[in-house]
């Protein structure tokens, strides 16, 4: 249980040490991140759906 | 000066670059051979049995695709003293630092197991059974990277690097038409025309030359040994000379098996050195031998990409300079992905071909992001200084990124749905 705790505080302090980016968020970097994140939701999307289409075939 | 006294005055100027040089060298190199790894080996061996000589020329292409991508994780690494993970981390906050992260580790555990198919398989050919090869490689690797000194883990990496040149006299052994090589394999074009089966395996070549896991591993690799500033110069030519010799490595591959194997079906390596041992034993041994060495290659540098990464976040110790109890965490990481990966091919019916198609679609969720993040902190002018890419490494690089993100992209969904671009 303490190992489990200390774990989770370890995330809670990474969490926090990186909360701020340190990059400087220019228009580009923000275009990249913005379509990074739309491609990677449909990738998953691509992903659930075979995984549905693999289970109802099961 | 008299003839003699330049020609010594060169002499000792070359010799001294070339000592600076074995210096430095090491993580590209080690980085880009290790890219030939058991799935690699099946995939050049496939290209030359499917399609002959004929695309030697694409594999050719990959020699600057390689490099512009790997040479701008040795500015990274040199410059910010930090790995990849870190990296995004510091640069992109909590959000995408986990996401590759947590994604990295789902990558390499996966690949890792695919290694050890390659490394199981490439010994049963020589009646080894799997368990013992698994037991082999973990002491083997643990004898490599308990040592204690960074310095001596890149060393004996480099001499199974040297190992994997095997395939230079087995190509050699084929005797292969140098005229029909030139004339079928230097000239670009599509065997057949662009149908979904050379589609699916250029798409492999392209897939196996740049891995998540290499962008990881050369920076924390570039960090663990201490590479300055100064030292990028080197560090972008030892980047570069791996990466022709991997292309090399994969195109005597493809002559190997073009010559010997062409129109045969091949899955697997293993599966081709089989047959190669048909024709001729000793070629089919270093088919044989090459496929193990390209595997633990492989295993030596996957398994250290995760536990550099988790180190870097954790703030663990993780550094192969240190020892077992200065760096209890990096080393456990090390091995549990490395025990837990070598069991798998052991467990009767595991879903091996599974787990391939599983490496190929979550690589694809990891490739393009550790990319985009490459170029974007490869333009933090603010940190990376004079050392940030230039316009024209940018177009080159972007280029490069985007063509890799499109066709990763369309190998992992046809990975998921075969019938797709049929």
């Amino acid at each position: 249980m303490r190992m489990i705790n200390q774990f989770f505080s370890k995330i809670r302090e990474i969490n926090q040490r990186y909360s701020k980016p340190t990059v400087e968020m220019s228009r580009a970097v923000k275009i990249s991140l913005a379509v990074l994140r739309v491609y990677l939701f449909l990738l998953v999307l691509l992903m659930i759906y075979k995984f549905i289409t693999v289970i109802k075939v099961v | 000066m008299d003839f003699f006294s330049l020609l010594y005055f060169r002499f000792k100027k070359v010799w001294k670059a070339v000592r600076l040089y074995l210096v430095i060298a090491g993580p590209g190199l080690v980085v880009m051979i290790a890219d030939n790894d058991a799935g690699g080996i099946t995939t050049y061996a496939a290209t030359g049995a499917k399609y002959g000589y004929h695309l030697i020329w694409f594999l050719l292409l990959l020699i600057p695709v390689a490099y512009y991508v790997q040479e701008m994780t040795v500015r990274l690494g040199a410059v910010t003293k930090r790995g990849h993970a870190e990296a995004i981390f510091e640069s992109f906050g909590a959000f995408w630092g986990w996401f590759s992260l947590l994604d990295l580790m789902i990558v390499d555990w996966l690949t890792l197991v695919t290694e050890f198919v390659g490394m199981t398989a490439a010994l049963s050919i020589f009646g080894v059974p799997a368990w013992l090869t698994v037991i082999l490689v973990v002491l083997l690797m643990s004898v490599i990277v308990l040592n204690g000194r960074y310095w001596t883990w890149e060393k004996i990496a480099l001499g199974f690097c040297l190992l994997n040149l095997i395939y230079i006299p087995a190509a050699f052994m084929v005797n292969p038409s140098l005229s029909d090589i030139a004339g079928q394999g230097l000239i670009p074009n599509l065997p057949g025309g662009l149908n979904n089966e050379l589609f699916f395996l250029l798409m492999a070549n392209i897939g196996t030359t740049i891995a998540p896991w290499m962008l990881f591993f050369q920076q924390s690799s570039v960090v663990d040994k201490g590479l300055q500033e100064k030292d990028i110069k080197m560090g972008k030519l030892d980047t570069f000379i791996g990466s022709i010799i991997t292309v090399s490595i994969a195109i005597f591959i493809v002559i190997v098996t073009g010559t010997l194997l062409h129109g045969a079906p091949i899955d697997d390596a293993a599966t081709a050195a089989r047959m190669l041992m048909k024709t001729n034993h000793y070629i089919g041994a270093f088919m044989a031998i090459g496929l193990f060495d390209a595997g633990l290659l492989g295993a030596i540098c996957i398994s250290l990409a995760s536990s550099w990464a988790f180190g870097e976040i954790f703030g663990w110790a993780h550094s192969l300079n240190t020892k077992v109890k200065e760096a209890p965490w990096f080393y456990i990481s090390f091995f549990f992905t490395l025990a837990t990966a070598g069991v798998v091919p052991l467990i009767p019916g595991a879903p091996l071909v599974l787990i391939t198609l599983f490496v190929q679609v979550v690589a694809v969720t990891l490739l393009p992001a550790a990319l985009v993040f490459l170029i974007l902190l490869l333009n933090d002018k603010k940190t990376m200084g004079e050392y940030a890419n230039s316009r024209l490494q940018n177009i080159v690089s972007t280029t490069i990124v985007v063509a890799i993100i499109i066709l990763s992209t369309m190998y992992g969904v046809s990975a998921l749905f075969p019938n797709l671009f049929q």
